[in-house]
Parts: C-alpha cells; sequence; structure tokens
C-alpha cells in the first residue's frame, strides 16, 4: 500500500486554497510556484497535479536522495542531494518542481495539509493499492 | 588497512572556488617529495582557460626538449577545467590526462570520467601536475576535506585496477555509507610491462556498491604512471552540492540543464538508446555503413557482426541504472555486465563487474580481430581494464598481429606457440595475460604496432612495405576503431589527429561519404579546423562531447548548420558564461581552442614530431592494401576509376588498378592536407606562422622561439 494525495477534478472550483497552504507550508511565501500542488485552470474542469508516488524519479537519482518510505512516500534527503534535476526531467507527471534561486528539488509527500484548506473536496489522502 | 608511512604532508588552506576556478595548482614530485601549491595567473586563465591548457602550459614548463616518457622529469597532469564538476549539465564531471608518450615520444591528452577530477578540483586544485620518480611504491592523496596532501608508502599487494580502487576506497572512506566521497586513480599489472597502456579513474556506484572505473585511455599514461612508481591516486571530498562550482548565474546553469535533460528524456529512446546501451549502438551502424573495422580494417561489414551487436550486449548489460560517470549525466552511457564470470586469467571462475563495453572496444576487441561472441569481448574488457591496458590500443595491436599471422610472417613458433588466426578467442586471451605477466609474444605485441613493424622487419625479415601499408597506426599510435577508407575528411580527421590518429579531433565520415555534405577539398578543410577545435573546447572545461550530438533537438534538421547542433553549441555558450561570468559567443569559444590547439603543435614540434612528414596514415586507411581487398568493393572501386580518374578498369590487371588507384588516393589525401595546413594557418610543412600566431593570440615568447626553428 502507498499513501498518495487523490485528485477529483470535477469537483475543483480552482480557488487555489491548497496551493497558498502549501507554499505557506513548505517555503513561507504565498506563491503557487511554490506550492507542491499546482491547479491549472482548463475546460471543462481544472488540471490538478500532484505526485502519485510511482517511484521514477527513485530510480533516475544518482546520488540515492530520493527513497520510498515505509509509508510508500517518495522522500527527498536534502543532504544527498547535488541538485542535477534528472529527477525534474524523469518525473512523467511533472510533479518534481525545481525553484527559483533553490538548490534542492521538491515535490508532493502526501502530507495532507491541503486537504483541510480544500472547500469542495476535490483533494484527499488515500492508501492505495501499488500502481 | 594497510600499514601507510607518511614520506611527506603538505597542508593547504581550503576556500571555495570562484565562478569555476581555485587559482591554484598542485604540485607533487614524487622522487624529491616536494608538494606545493602554484599560482594560477590571469594570463593562464585567458590563454589557456583551464583543462588540457593548463595541462600542457604546466607540462611545457616542466620537461626539456628531449625529454623522453620515462625520464624523471616527464609530468602527468591532470587538469579539469571551469565547467568540471558541475552536476547541472550533462557530462560536466571529465578530467584530461596529459604526458609525454611512451607510444609517440609527444603529448598525448585523454579526456576521462570518474569522479577523480570533480573532487580533486572541489579539494582546491585547478590542475594537479605530477613529476620524479620514486624509489618505493607510493599513493599520494588528496584529503579536500582537511586540506592536506600526503605522499604515502603503498606495500599493497595489489595492483590490479578493479581490485586496488575498491580496497582504497574502502580504506580511505570515512565510512561505509561514505565511499562515494573518494575516488582513485591506478594502472594495473599491464602497465608495468607494455606502453599500450592507460589509468583507472574510478567512481563509487551507490546502487551497485561497487567501485567502478573509467579510461584515460590513449598513449601510454598508465605506464608512465607505473614508471613513476606510483601505485594509486586518491581524493577524498565530502562537501559536493549543486553549487560547489559557485557559479556566478546559477538560475542559467539550472534551466539549460535542465533542458537538455528532457531532450535526452524525450530523444533517447528514439536517437541513440546511449542508457540502454552506451556506444555499443554504434556497431550495428557501422557495419551496416560498411565502416566498422574488420580484419584489422582490411573489411567494414560482415554478416557475422551481428554477433555483436547492441542488442547483444543489452541482454548482458544492467538496466535501468543511473550509469552516469559523473553526477547529473543523464545520457548515462556507462554501462556494466554484473556478475560476470571470466573463463581465463588470474580472476578465472569469480564473479566481477565489467564495465561497458563501449563501441571501440567492441571494434577493437571483437570485429577487427573476428571475434564475434560478444562474452569473449567484456571478457577482454575486463582484463584490458584491470591491468590498465588499453582496449583500443591492444585492439589494433592484436589485430595487426593476426594479420602478420595469416601473411606467414609470423608463425606459433614466433608466437611461443599461440595461434593467432582469425577469431581465435582463447589466443587472443593469452596474450593479454602475457601482458600482466610480463612475458612472452604478448609483450612484443604489447610494444604497439610501431614497434611491432621494426620488430618483424627486422628479426623476421618481413617486407618494411607492406608493414607500414597495413600497420594501422601514425606518429606511433595505434588508430581507433573506424573505417576511414572511403571517406577522405576522416582520413584527415584521424592522421592529422595531434596526439595520434583518434577520432576524437573529428569524426567527419557521415558528413563526408555517407551524407556528401562536404564535397570540395576546402569544404572538407573547414571542417577539419572547426570539428577539432570544437572539441579541443571540452577538453579545456572539463566536459564530455556525448551529449553535444549524440542527442540532437527535434528541429535541428531544420536548422543553418545540423552538424554543428547550434542550439547545443549556444547551450555551451550560455553555461560557460553562467558560471565564469566571462561573456563568450561561438566564435571566441573557437578561437580559446585555437591557442591551446596551436600551443600543443608547437609542443609537438619541441618534441621532435608534428610536421608533414609525421602526418602520413598507413596505406590501409587510405585505400585497399591486398587484392582481395580490392576485390571485396571492385565495383565500387571499378566506378569510381572510371568517374573520378577517367580510366577505363576494362581489361586491367587488379595489380594495375590498385596501383592506380594508389596514386590517385595519396595524391588526394597530400591535397587535403595542404587545404588543411592553409585553413589551419600553417605552412605546407604544417607549422603555424608567425601572423598566425599572433592573430589568435598565441604568440608568447616560448612558443616563438620553438616555432621559428621550424619556419
Ligand atoms: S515526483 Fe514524479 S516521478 Fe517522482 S514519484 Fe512523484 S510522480 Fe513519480
Ligand atoms: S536533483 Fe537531487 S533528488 Fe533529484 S535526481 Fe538529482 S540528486 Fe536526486
Ligand atoms: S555521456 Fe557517458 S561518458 Fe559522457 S558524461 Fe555522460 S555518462 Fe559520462
Amino acid at each position: 500500500m502507498k499513501k498518495v494525495l487523490m485528485t477529483y477534478p470535477q469537483n475543483c472550483i480552482a480557488c487555489h486554497a491548497c496551493e497558498s497552504v502549501c507554499s505557506n507550508l513548505y517555503f513561507k511565501v504565498d506563491d503557487p510556484a511554490f506550492s507542491r500542488i499546482r491547479i491549472t485552470e482548463a475546460e471543462p474542469e481544472p488540471h490538478m497535479n500532484a505526485c502519485n508516488q510511482c517511484g521514477i524519479c527513485v530510480q533516475t537519482c544518482p546520488t540515492l536522495a530520493l527513497t520510498i518510505n515505509s509509508q510508500g512516500v517518495v522522500m527527498l534527503n536534502k543532504n544527498l542531494c547535488i541538485s542535477c534535476y534528472m529527477c525534474v526531467a524523469s518525473c512523467p507527471t511533472g510533479s518534481m518542481f525545481r525553484h527559483l534561486g533553490g538548490l534542492a528539488p521538491f515535490k508532493c509527500i502526501a502530507c495532507g495539509s491541503c486537504t483541510e484548506a480544500c472547500p469542495a473536496d476535490a483533494i484527499s489522502i488515500a492508501e492505495t493499492k501499488e500502481i | 588497512m594497510t600499514d601507510r608511512k607518511i614520506l611527506a604532508e603538505f597542508s593547504y588552506d581550503l576556500k571555495p572556488l570562484e565562478k569555476g576556478y581555485n587559482r591554484r595548482t598542485l604540485y607533487v614530485n614524487v622522487g624529491s617529495k616536494e608538494i606545493k601549491s602554484k599560482p594560477v595567473s590571469d594570463m593562464m586563465i585567458d590563454k589557456f582557460v583551464g583543462g588540457k591548457g593548463f595541462d600542457l602550459y604546466l607540462m611545457w614548463h616542466g620537461v626539456k626538449d628531449d625529454t623522453k616518457w620515462n625520464d624523471p622529469e616527464n609530468e602527468i597532469c591532470i587538469g579539469f577545467g571551469p565547467l568540471c564538476g558541475n552536476t547541472n549539465y550533462p557530462g560536466s564531471g571529465k578530467s584530461i590526462v596529459t604526458t609525454i608518450s611512451p607510444l609517440t615520444g609527444i603529448p598525448v591528452d585523454c579526456n576521462v570520467g570518474g569522479h577523480f577530477g570533480p573532487y580533486a578540483k572541489f579539494s582546491g586544485w585547478d590542475a594537479i601536475e605530477i613529476q620524479g620518480k620514486a624509489e618505493e611504491e607510493l599513493i599520494v592523496f588528496i584529503d579536500g576535506d582537511k586540506g592536506s596532501v600526503r605522499i604515502l608508502t603503498a606495500p599493497d599487494e595489489e595492483i590490479n585496477s578493479h581490485i586496488l580502487a575498491e580496497e582504497l576506497i574502502k580504506e580511505f572512506a570515512d565510512s561505509p555509507d561514505k565511499h562515494q566521497f573518494v575516488s582513485v586513480v591506478s594502472s594495473g599489472k599491464g602497465a608495468e610491462h607494455v606502453p599500450i597502456s592507460c589509468l583507472n579513474f574510478s567512481f563509487w556506484d551507490k546502487r551497485r556498491k561497487v567501485a567502478r572505473l573509467k579510461q584515460a585511455g590513449r598513449g601510454g599514461t598508465g605506464m608512465v604512471f607505473r614508471d613513476k612508481r606510483i601505485k594509486a591516486l586518491v581524493v577524498k571530498f565530502s562537501g559536493l552540492k549543486g553549487d560547489t562550482n559557485h557559479p556566478e548565474d546559477l538560475e542559467t546553469l539550472q534551466k539549460t540543464g535542465l533542458k537538455l535533460h528532457r531532450e535526452i528524456e524525450e530523444g533517447d529512446s528514439s536517437q541513440c538508446h546511449m542508457r540502454e546501451v552506451g556506444t555499443a549502438h554504434l556497431v550495428e551502424i557501422m557495419n551496416d555503413y560498411d565502416l566498422l573495422p574488420i580484419k584489422n580494417f582490411k573489411y567494414g561489414q560482415m554478416d557475422e557482426a551481428k554477433g555483436l551487436a547492441s542488442w547483444e550486449f543489452k541482454k548482458l548489460f544492467t538496466q535501468g541504472m543511473p550509469d552516469g560517470c559523473w553526477y547529473g549525466c543523464s545520457l548515462a552511457c556507462c554501462k556494466a555486465v554484473d556478475g560476470f564470470i571470466p573463463r581465463s586469467g588470474p580472476y578465472k571462475g569469480k564473479s566481477v563487474l565489467v564495465d561497458g563495453p563501449e563501441y571501440e572496444t567492441v571494434g577493437g576487441c571483437g570485429s577487427n580481430l573476428c571475434i564475434w561472441d560478444a562474452k569473449d569481448v567484456v571478457e577482454l574488457n575486463f582484463y584490458c581494464d584491470t591491468y590498465g591496458i588499453d582496449t583500443i590500443s591492444f585492439g589494433t595491436s592484436c589485430a595487426f598481429a593476426m594479420e602478420c599471422y595469416e601473411y606467414g610472417i609470423l608463425n606459433k613458433e614466433r608466437t611461443g606457440g599461440i595461434d593467432l588466426t582469425w577469431g581465435n578467442a582463447d589466443a587472443v586471451f593469452e596474450l593479454i595475460h602475457q601482458m600482466a605477466r610480463g612475458e612472452g609474444f604478448g609483450v612484443i605485441v604489447g610494444q604497439g604496432v610501431r614497434k611491432m613493424k621494426e620488430t618483424f622487419a627486422r628479426e623476421y625479415g618481413a617486407d618494411p612495405k607492406l608493414l607500414q601499408d597495413m600497420g594501422m597506426e601514425a606518429k606511433g599510435l595505434e588508430y581507433s576503431q573506424y573505417m576511414s577508407k572511403e571517406s577522405l575528411a576522416q582520413q584527415g580527421g584521424y592522421t592529422l589527429a595531434l596526439k595520434g590518429p583518434q577520432h576524437d579531433e573529428a569524426w567527419l565520415i557521415f558528413m563526408d561519404m555517407v551524407n556528401n555534405h562536404i564535397p570540395t577539398f576546402e569544404d572538407k578543410a573547414e571542417a577539419l579546423h572547426y570539428f577539432p577545435m570544437f572539441r579541443t573546447w571540452f577538453g579545456l572545461q572539463g566536459l564530455c562531447k556525448l551529449p553535444w550530438n549524440d542527442i540532437e533537438p527535434a528541429n535541428n534538421a531544420e536548422t543553418d548548420e545540423p552538424a554543428k547542433v547550434p542550439e547545443h553549441v549556444q547551450n555551451y555558450v550560455d553555461i560557460y558564461t553562467a558560471i565564469t561570468g566571462k561573456p563568450l559567443d561561438k566564435h571566441e569559444l573557437i578561437r580559446q581552442s585555437e591557442r591551446v590547439y596551436n600551443f600543443q603543435k608547437a609542443f609537438c614540434l619541441r618534441m621532435g614530431r608534428g610536421r608533414r612528414i609525421d602526418d602520413v596514415p598507413p596505406y590501409r586507411a587510405v585505400g585497399p592494401v591486398t587484392e582481395e581487398e580490392y576485390l571485396s568493393r571492385a565495383e565500387r572501386y571499378d566506378k569510381l576509376l572510371q568517374e573520378k580518374q577517367g580510366i577505363d578498369p576494362a581489361g586491367k590487371s587488379t595489380a594495375e588498378k590498385m596501383a592506380l588507384l594508389r596514386a590517385f588516393r595519396e595524391d588526394q589525401y597530400q591535397q587535403l592536407i595542404d587545404a588543411v595546413y592553409k585553413r589551419k594557418g600553417w605552412t605546407p610543412e604544417g607549422v603555424p606562422t608567425l601572423e598566425h600566431l599572433k592573430n589568435i593570440g598565441m604568440d608568447l615568447p616560448e612558443v616563438l622561439e620553438v616555432v621559428k626553428r621550424f619556419l
């Protein structure tokens, strides 16, 4: 089993509250560019992007800075990261991010903080079977 | 752990690099045990840039005009370049090794991966210069965490690299989880006996938990190393971060690197499969185009070659690993065979890891010898690496010996009982083990092709002209593994290369022969000016050339100059400026190289080579030497006689046609040299003119003094 952030775009009203919570929590800024979940407004429903913990980046990382923890979540050890961004390039869903001025990349770790802020039940934390 | 005595110690201040430079180089004399730091001047940076430029500059001032490879003053220099070690752009971890070569007597330069270069650089040095000859075996240890350099005794029994590198990593790492912070340069048993030797640069593979090896392969670097009685160079550096190079503009560096990562991610599986098979993907392509060396470069194509196609190696390579030779290389061409069991030699029956094979090794140790079993090539690759032998020179030398055996110049009596018929892998295994043991006919083969020519003519009365025609060396260095017979530009690319025939200066077969994009002498001369200069640049900076053109942007074919891959050239300009903060454009990029290239040319002249007479290829590189060779492509050659020379081949004997073709091809080659020398700013004798040296800013007094001797 693995812990993952589930998204329900049909419910999403693109209020961007989740991005605000996430960027504040991890970067102390209110800026979607620093959020680990990304909402792009689109028709007929917004596009919601969060890491599905598939682990492809883990295979790519040359320093073993990325590992999968006991809950099935892909975690980054910043001490081992050498900022090559091979993980960013290999992520099939574009959920591993590089940020301006920073060294280590960042990604969703299914902490679930955003779910509490969502007024529309568009995100939840779930335990899923391995893909 | 081995009991080591400290023979000398030197402490230095640790300080961060600034925009890619430390502004000092490390000097170690293993004879006198002197260790010191030398400042890097603005002049050095302006004119020599770094990497190979610094190496050659240091070496020029360290050796004399008549220094031989085994004189104490000969140096091994290892330079890193300002871009080396950045983790953001693929292919940024290369060191450049230079030394006076035991094969050619002139400076040889090798571009090599592994972690030693970046770690030595981040330990505080822009280049390392090693001189002297030790009385006892020793290790030079650079501790980049503490700021010290030590010369240590090395009573270790082990010499062969796959074991020694691993032992030393384990000994010098602070703890088992820190193995990746140590890197080792070593050679092997073979390098003690034969000049066709190499150096191994290690990198710790965290996933496989094993030390892996990349080679500074060409020109006998290993033999110089062992002659100095150096067992290993060891570096430790634990502070690697994404900005250790301290670039001026990290954002541009990261963005440009990520752009290329994405291109590789999208393009590799359709364009070149480097991540699955490394450079071995070239085997089937070269065979299809009649360019794979077979039977000592006689033929370029054979059905049997499918035994060495990349899909055969793919079955042996462990898949799905980030196989870069430095962090951040997403092209990841360093494939490995895990759990290989050799069937010969001292490691017979033991499980070993083999790095590669790469295309050159497959050509040299496979097709060129008619060895068609991928596993035999893997075994030769393993022993070459661990014994410190260059797979390219080894392959070409064995191929030459096999052809001599075919013609009866050699026989079992002369080889000590070894049956050197084409394809006899066991015989080739025996040769390599003899090189490591320093005994038997293997040691004669290991002297390289030029020495074998002399020996076989002198000892066995072989026809020197035939030996010269078929022995694939120039300047004393063996050819690497492409057939150049049908491409005039490639003949130039090989034979005009400063260090001896190696395709890393210019690889123009496809542009010339397959696509006919450089039809005139002037076009070819332009290409033979641009590409050697462009590729020299990688050696100045600490970069690998593969990420330049192995993957191309999707719209590359629509650009003005697709062969140059303009978008990637711009990437290099951008990352250079992002790291160093210095302005650059694609023209100044070439100019940077031109200065160092002409300096190296003057260096060769100073050491007694480098004139027109030294740029002569063996005829096998130019055209068919034997009748069977002519007949294998008779239709093509007959047509050429008709179309290019206006000669009707009908009624002429093969010998007559061969003579006519030869006269024509040799003349074409000479015309090519005229055009290339002119374009390079050299006299018809191959000497840089004073005016040219002034124009490019390489009119240093010491250079002019040498060049004037030859004008
Ligand atoms: S960041 Fe991307 S590659 Fe890594 S686990 Fe998440 S979705 Fe997969
Ligand atoms: S950026 Fe860091 S986490 Fe990502 S692949 Fe490189 S070293 Fe691993
Ligand atoms: S392409 Fe290959 S040789 Fe070049 S840097 Fe990458 S892994 Fe090393």
